[in-house]
């Protein structure tokens, strides 16, 4: 297990599901009920990922978890890097906000919920924010169609 | 709730409060602080601005010596707010109480476009996301693709790659300089960067063909080599630049005029801007010696002498300083590029990724076999994810991949910096002037292409 694993475990125990060491970065996957307490073990760990650069998903539709989400932490004291991943759930995909930890979570995590439907408990102001507010459906997953939708926008000229 | 309005027909901006209202209803919630905002600042009908808007609650203060807050409206068409930025300012006289950027102007859905397009065809699609700086949008991405494939780039094509990252940094900094002094009311400074950015973008088109938009770096590599006269064409330049920088200089830093606009102005402390992601020249002004190329050198800069400039005020001037000398530094890496070009192949030599050079399409019935396979089905990558970060001019751009294993992306996301740094304008906005506001988004040089992809 690497030290990132093991920092998390000391911290949460059991919250680590699996690890991956692929291409030369280190995953690590956690319950989806433990990121934030994994997220702020990281933080506040010996090697500071002190950074959250980003949070994104990707839909899996045949996968029971669906939606994994992926945190890239970066850390200030050795530019290390780790990812962390959560499964949010098919139906009524929801997972914690970690904007607690990072303010900066909080565009990240409204950019998922506009493009996925992932809902983050916690977040202070989940609302659309690439897409119009009242759009229907979430454009990046992997069921909704490219082209054939109607034109927007076409009562503004 | 009317659909209507009578004084204003369906005038647009009415029905994006609506919007608002509504897409909070349908999912049975109350409005966020964001939608509160923009029902507000647009409502103008009795019935739209009922109970639940912001701008009822404060109107509501009558009490004497409460001053009557405004909600201004700026963009997203307002010309100096750096492309569709539009920002809700909340103002108490002409003191920022608080800012709410509203984005999404610009959203083309370049990431969906790209899970339906193979994986060479996404190089195209992603140069469009932060315009000023293309070639570093195309490196994130082909690094990224690269990562996945196991594949290893010749050496001249990485410094090829360094060299135009570099001359694009500078390119994109002079816009920056000069837009934020157009914005500022120092006008001339907008001609003279321009001049010197219009060579740079000779200078692209000779290598690439394209103004902007390039599309030269490849999977594996670099399109083609460098064109005749171009390394020639490109040391003069490096030669005169630092005098041109210097006339910058001359205009600006020494200037009481521009010093009162950016001295002290938009200040937050380190750990507040790390912990809104913030990276880049934004952050290194603020003292935090933050910089993909020395902390995690990719493509070779670990070969390069150069500094990494920062600053400890963390205010507007310093970052106006931080992004001069990264103008200078820059400069150095690509002189250092020139001095030192390897020789050798511009491209991976594998051909189940690469195109065949082009000549043996003319001898080679294999060759052909190659070129049309890759050209119309498309190269596989192995099935995994990956994430590649650079250091572009506004901050760390990485690029997220995720591969099932076919000929297109399961999944394409780009970290874009101006995405993630213009969150810190509303903090770093709160208490001072409107008037400063504009010298602050300035200073962060969000790029909306990037912003909204």
């Amino acid at each position: 297990m690497s030290d990132v694993s093991v920092q998390i475990e000391t911290a949460t125990p059991g919250a680590v599901v699996a690890e991956f060491d692929h291409v030369g970065e280190l995953t690590v996957e956690v319950q989806k009920e433990r990121i934030v307490e994994a997220c702020r073990a990281l933080r506040d760990g010996p090697s500071q990922f002190l950074l959250l650069s980003d949070i994104t998903c990707a839909d899996f539709p045949d996968e029971p978890g669906r939606f994994r989400l992926a945190y890239q932490l970066t850390s200030l004291t050795n530019g290390g890097r780790v990812r962390l991943r959560a499964w949010a759930g098919g139906l009524d995909p929801e997972i914690e906000s970690v904007t607690s930890v990072w303010p900066g979570a909080n565009w990240m995590e409204r950019e998922v919920y506009d493009q996925f439907g992932v809902r983050f408990a916690g977040h202070p102001d989940l609302c659309r924010i690439l897409n119009p507010l009242d759009w229907d459906g979430h454009p990046l997953r992997r069921d909704y169609p490219i082209g054939g939708e109607e034109v927007q926008f076409t009562d503004a000229v | 709730m009317s659909t209507t309005d009578p004084r204003t027909g369906n005038f647009p901006l009415a029905a994006e409060s609506r919007e608002a209202i509504e897409g909070a209803l349908r999912e049975n919630r109350a409005l966020t602080p964001t939608e509160r905002v923009i029902a507000s600042v647009e409502a103008y009908t009795a019935e739209e601005a009922a109970e639940r808007t912001l701008a009822n609650e404060m109107l509501a203060d009558t009490r004497p010596g409460v001053r009557q807050p405004l909600l201004l409206n700026l963009g997203p068409n307002h010309p100096s707010t750096h492309g569709v930025l539009r920002l809700i300012v909340e103002l108490d006289g002409e003191v920022v109480r608080e800012v709410t950027p509203v984005i999404g102007y610009l959203h083309t859905g370049i990431e969906k476009q790209c899970e339906n397009k193979t994986w060479w065809q996404g190089v195209t699609l992603v140069t469009r996301m932060d315009y000023l700086a293309p070639f570093a949008n195309i490196k994130a991405y082909t690094m990224s693709v690269e990562k996945l494939l196991q594949m290893e780039v010749p050496p001249r094509a990485e410094w090829i790659r360094v060299l135009l990252a570099e001359m694009n940094r500078v390119a994109s900094h002079l816009v920056w300089l000069g837009t934020s002094g157009l914005e500022l009311g120092a006008m001339s400074v907008f001609f003279y960067c321009y001049r010197e950015r219009d060579e740079l973008l000779d200078l692209f088109e000779m290598v690439s063909g394209e103004r902007m938009n390039h599309r030269y770096f490849q999977v594996g590599g670099c399109a083609q080599d460098l064109p005749p006269g171009f390394i020639e064409r490109t040391r003069k330049f490096v030669k005169e630049m630092p005098k041109r920088i210097d006339e910058y200089e001359a205009l600006l830093t020494g200037n009481p005029i521009w010093k009162d606009r950016m001295v002290g102005i938009g200040v937050l402390p380190a750990d507040q801007l790390l912990a809104l992601g913030v990276t880049g020249p934004t952050l290194r002004a603020a003292g935090v010696p933050h910089d993909l190329r020395k902390v995690a050198p990719y493509s070779g800069y670990e070969h390069f002498q150069f500094e990494v400039p920062t600053a400890t005020e963390g205010d507007c001037y310093a970052r106006y300083l931080v992004r001069v000398r990264e103008m200078r530094e820059s400069l150095k890496i690509i002189e250092q590029v020139l001095d030192g070009l390897p020789e050798g192949p511009t491209i991976a030599d594998d051909r189940k990724v690469v195109l065949p050079p082009r000549e043996e399409l003319a001898y080679s019935m294999e060759a052909l076999i190659h070129h049309f396979k890759l050209v119309s089905e498309g190269f596989m990558v192995p099935a995994g994810e990956a994430y590649a970060p650079i250091e572009s001019p506004r901050g760390e751009m990485g690029c997220y991949v995720v591969s099932d294993g076919g000929p297109k992306p399961h999944r394409v996301h780009m970290r874009d910096p101006s995405f993630v740094n213009l969150q810190a304008t509303a903090p770093l906005c709160k208490g001072t002037y409107l008037a400063d506001l504009i010298a602050i988004v300035a200073t962060l040089d969000p790029v909306m292409g990037g912003v909204d992809r």
